[in-house]
């Protein structure tokens, strides 16, 4: 039934009827060649041939649609280059290593050029769509419906309401801060135990990432000296090198200052409740517990009964029926007279609070970093 | 911190229950975390020693015990750590083990068993503070652990435990007996402090070792103890349960009489072989350049001049205040012990363990400062304790290298300062009297002061208050208001609110803008999003950037957490995407959205520029409007969000122009 296959070292053209069936082997014209232990040489010469015409056809193509023809009729499942590749396992087993090689090779070099030629044609016609398809701009736009604002700064906003309601004024300060203002000026020399407490990100050896607002109060004191009194509250993204469930590098704080003659621990006391009761409500308890802070003295932690169980104890405030909103404290004389202002002429009081935290428990968000996600399903919530 | 009660009741009378007493804790400045209660889950298991074992005939992986439980009984365990004079856990016929697990007599291979031999495991016992080789088996008991005994007597798991958070400036109360002070300052009851006596032999120290400080800036104080013929073996049961509620493991007598005193008192204690020291020497230098030493972990570490070690006569034999060496460690053959009491500088101690990636219950004490007053009574203490305990003659007197003397804190506390910080009326004679329940010694003096406003003079009462050594952080005035205010009680602090509130409101006219603009921006249709400040390479990459596209220059993290967060953001434009991909990956569509926020430009100043900036992005399609139809977002939509934020901010008069950009 088969026609004789020998002659070693020869081409054949054939008629590809019936057999091109057989060997599953094509050529758009209808004729094809048919290796059949044929001499390497030649083979080489027709993969050689093959990859000339390929890659000069497809330079000169003029289209995307061209390109993907010329594709087909080299790579595709029926292609010119694949039906030399089939053709190989006629070869003797010596020589297929060498020859898969030189064939895949032109394979790869074929479709590295089809793919850039694409690129490139396709940023061509992009560009003359752009300019046949003007667009008169000047027709009036279309509207959207209205967006939401983040949780995050409707919280930050109620604060800033409350405390400009309060006399304060709204300060900023630079988010990647100098060692010093960060810590040295805030009474936290290096090697000061107390720098454990907030692990930064370093910029170089003297520039890190704020770890608190607090520089903001140095700042704004070493501009404003001698002049009292300060009130201000200084919001803005403070960074730890921090990251789990309950913490994020990122957070938002606000900080606190007021400097003046003969401000008192009881005016701290009465500024933070009166924040406290216009935010979460009149019936709220509040207590003040002494804790640490380099840069304050005496220093207080700021609880108040839980929001969520009315303080009998849940889940959100470990049973303990409190929650940590705020540390807080009486400038420490250093700080003060590092800034500029004299302790025995002048006293303050400073605080810090996460917004965070405050927006989770305003509105009952359980999961920090849903904040972060920005699901648009979660932020269309608030 | 942990506090476990029942040590403390040792050291003061205290009628509150732990949680009262956490309460009066919390409320005073030590704020306790949680109280651990550690009664086991398990009943009907009783100490047992083990009187002889037998092979078992049917079985080459069983042996039948004999032991001694009030009653013998016989028991058949395939534990691989048992021998003869072991104290054991014995679950008797009936017990409960955690999880409900009962026990019965039963016949293992044809013997009979009376109960069970437990493992740590089985009592539900915390593993890392039992012995390495009883984790593979059961557990060894103290040795003067009472057969018939319950076990949770034996491990003195019938206490509950305080859990201090504390913060930095109270390093005093990394010592129970400290902690004891200040529960008796709170409620006024008598403190009973430990016995330090010393009994001591014939022979003096000072003939046997040298001590030497080459680094007088580094170590203030150095004391030893000599300690000779002691008996190297596990600690007694009231011992080992102290070390084990506080969090540590008990290893040995001599080892756990130092942990001991160091939770007990605060000092951190160090025990030599002193067989093996040098010429039975001591010098506190700083290491040489390129000194090694093979620390108790069994980790070569290498040594920098600024690390202060102590040496024997040729090598460092501990890295100070931070891990004591191999080479002079306590063995089961030790017999002479020199125990280390000293005083470390804080900083130097902080910078070696940070260095060196080591960081021990001993290093976090020096680091917060350590009382330089109780250096010798730390000694005295273990040296008597090792001689009860161990077996060993202590010899007469102590090397006492005090080259940085203390010098006495004394702080002038002006009553007025007090009561002007704090917006209080206290009496002077109450802050006296508070001052005194923290065991300061206080002169009331009056002086004639400063004429007032009328010319009349007035009398000042001043507070002269003697600082004791263990309260380091007790430095000036504004430290006294505190410990007032403390005792006192911040909630009885009256509540005023501040003065001459004036003006209402004075926004800048940026930050006004700030937030005129972030009202436009979702009022033209864009929900706010908050994206990290920090972006990574790819980040730009994908942008397509060119290598000298000015975003490529970036103000970068030294130590970020992971590299897609190393560089500050030149633009809002990755978080913008990143929001976008992330709602589009959960087909969230269509998107549109703005943040409002600073990006960051390097400068050749120290900081670099904070440009606040506000961008948008928005993807996917449009609902269908009453006049327009559903379509993607194209131009259009663009143009209607840049005409409504216009329109908000009130820029009137602007003109839209196509360009080529």
């Amino acid at each position: 039934m088969f026609p004789p296959l020998e002659g070693n070292g020869m081409i054949v053209p054939v008629d590809l009827g019936w057999f091109q069936e057989f060997f599953k082997l094509s050529s758009r014209r209808g004729e094809g060649f048919l290796f059949c232990h044929i001499g390497v040489k030649k083979m080489i010469e027709t993969i050689e041939t093959i990859r000339a015409a390929a890659l000069a056809r497809v330079a000169a193509a003029a289209s995307s649609e061209e390109l993907e023809a010329l594709r087909v009729q080299y790579l595709g499942k029926k292609g010119e280059l694949t039906a030399v590749l089939r053709g190989m396992g006629k070869l003797p087993p010596e020589e297929r290593p060498r020859m898969g090689q030189l064939a895949n090779q032109v394979r790869e070099e074929l479709e590295k050029a089809l793919l850039e030629a694409k690129d490139t044609l396709a940023r061509k016609e992009q560009a003359g769509r752009l300019r046949t398809e003007a667009i008169d701009v000047t027709l009036p736009g279309r509207p959207l419906p209205r967006g939401y604002r983040h949780p995050l700064y409707q919280a930050l906003n109620e604060i800033k309401a409350i405390f400009t309601g309060l006399g304060f004024d709204v300060a900023e300060g630079p988010e990647v801060e100098s060692d010093y203002y960060n810590f040295e000026a805030l009474n936290l020399p290096k090697e000061h135990p107390a720098r454990d407490m907030q692990d930064s990100f370093y910029i170089t050896e003297d520039v890190l990432l704020r770890t608190h607002t607090s520089p903001v109060q140095v700042r704004v004191m070493e501009a404003r000296r001698p002049e009292i009194p300060i009130r201000i509250i200084a919001p803005g993204k403070v960074y730890r090198r921090d990251d789990d469930a309950t913490h994020s590098p990122i957070f938002h704080q606000v900080e606190g200052l007021l400097v003046d003659k003969r401000v008192t621990f009881g005016e701290l006391k009465g500024t933070l409740m009166a924040f406290i009761k216009q935010m979460f409500g009149e019936t709220v308890q509040v207590r003040f517990r002494p804790s640490y802070f380099p840069f304050t003295e005496p220093s207080a932690e700021v609880d108040m009964s839980c929001v969520m169980c009315g303080g009998s104890g849940c889940r959100v405030c470990s049973h303990t029926g409190w929650l940590e909103i705020l540390g807080c404290g009486m400038v420490h004389p250093r700080v003060l007279s590092m800034s500029g202002y004299d302790p025995e002429e002048v006293s303050g009081f400073a605080f810090g609070l996460g917004v965070e935290r405050v927006a989770m428990l305003k509105y009952g968000i359980d999961d920090l970093r849903l904040f972060y996600e920005n699901d648009l399903r979660f932020l269309r919530q608030f | 911190m942990r506090v476990p009660y029942k040590w403390l009741q040792q050291y003061v009378d205290i009628n509150l229950s732990p949680a009262e007493l956490a309460e009066k804790l919390t409320m005073a400045g030590l704020a306790v975390e949680g109280i651990e209660d550690l009664s086991p889950e398990f009943r009907g298991v009783v100490a047992g020693r083990i009187k002889s074992i037998a092979p078992h005939p049917n079985s080459d992986h069983l042996v039948i015990c004999r032991v001694d439980a009030g009653r013998e009984l016989q028991l058949v365990t395939g534990a691989p750590n048992v021998y003869a004079g072991q104290a054991v856990a014995v679950a008797l016929d009936g017990a409960r083990l955690p999880g409900g697990k009962e026990i019965r007599r039963a016949t293992f291979r044809g013997v009979a068993s009376e109960g069970m031999l437990c493992s740590a495991q089985e009592l539900g016992l915390d593993v890392s503070l039992i012995s390495p080789a009883d984790r593979e088996g059961i557990i060894t008991l103290p040795p003067d652990a009472t057969p018939g005994a319950g076990v949770a007597e034996v491990l003195g798991l019938n206490d509950m435990v305080l859990v201090l958070e504390l913060t930095p400036n109270r390093a005093d109360c990394l010592s129970i007996i400290n902690v004891a002070r200040e529960v008796a300052a709170l409620t006024g009851a008598t403190l009973h402090l430990p016995e330090t006596a010393v009994p001591e032999d014939q022979g003096r120290i000072t003939d046997l070792a040298t001590v030497e400080i080459e680094a007088p800036d580094l170590c203030a104080r150095y004391v030893a103890r000599l300690v000779r013929g002691v008996r190297i073996a596990p600690s007694p049961a009231w011992l080992q349960a102290r070390l084990r509620a506080a969090g540590m493991r008990p290893i040995n007598n001599v080892v756990d009489i130092t942990n001991f005193i160091m939770l007990e008192m605060g000092q951190p204690l160090h025990a030599f072989d002193y067989d093996l020291l040098q010429q039975h020497c001591i010098i506190v230098r700083r290491a040489e350049p390129g000194e090694t030493i093979k620390t108790l972990d069994d980790v070569e570490r290498e040594l920098d001049p600024e690390m202060l070690v102590i040496a024997d006569a040729a090598r460092p034999v501990a890295v100070a205040g931070v891990m004591g060496g191999l080479a002079t460690e306590v063995t089961p053959e030790t017999t002479s012990i020199l125990i280390e009491s000293a005083h470390f500088d804080g900083a130097s101690i902080r910078r070696t363990s940070r260095k060196l990636g080591l960081r021990s219950e001993a290093s976090t004490r020096f680091e917060r400062g350590v009382n330089l007053e109780g250096v010798t009574l730390a000694a005295d203490r273990a040296a008597r304790l090792m001689a009860e305990l161990a077996g060993g003659s202590v010899a007469r007197g102590l090397i006492d290298s005090y080259v940085k003397q203390r010098q006495p804190v004394t702080i002038l506390l002006r009553p007025e300062r007090v009561n002007y910080l704090l917006g209080t009326e206290i009496a002077p004679a109450t802050m006296k009297e508070l001052l005194e329940r923290l065991h300061l010694e206080v002169i009331e003096t009056v002086e004639e002061g400063a004429r007032d406003g009328n010319g009349a003079g007035c009398h000042r009462s001043i507070l002269r208050v003697g600082i004791p050594a263990y309260r380091g952080d007790l430095t000036q005035e504004v430290d006294l208001v505190e410990e007032i205010a403390r005792l006192y009680g911040y909630n009885n602090i009256p509540v005023t609110l501040p003065g001459n509130i004036t003006a209402r409101e004075k926004q800048t006219p940026a930050q006004r803008w700030e937030e005129v603009g972030r009202q436009a921006a979702a009022m033209a249709g864009l929900t706010e999003v908050v994206t990290y400040s920090f972006i990574g390479p790819r980040a730009l990459d994908q942008l397509q950037l060119p290598a000298d596209h000015p975003w490529r220059r970036t103000v970068q993290i030294q130590n970020p957490l992971r590299e897609e967060q190393s560089l500050m953001r030149p633009s809002l434009l990755p978080g913008l995407l990143e929001v976008a991909a992330r709602n589009a990956s959960r087909r969230v569509l269509p998107v549109a959205i703005y943040e409002m926020g600073r990006v960051f430009i390097p400068t050749d100043r120290q900081l670099p520029d904070e440009p606040l900036r506000l961008g948008g992005l928005v993807m996917g399609s449009s609902s269908r409007g009453w006049d327009w139809p559903a379509g993607e977002m194209d131009f259009f939509y663009l143009k209607g969000i840049g005409e409504n934020i216009l329109a908000r901010v009130k820029l009137t008069g602007t003109a839209w122009e196509a360009t080529d950009r």
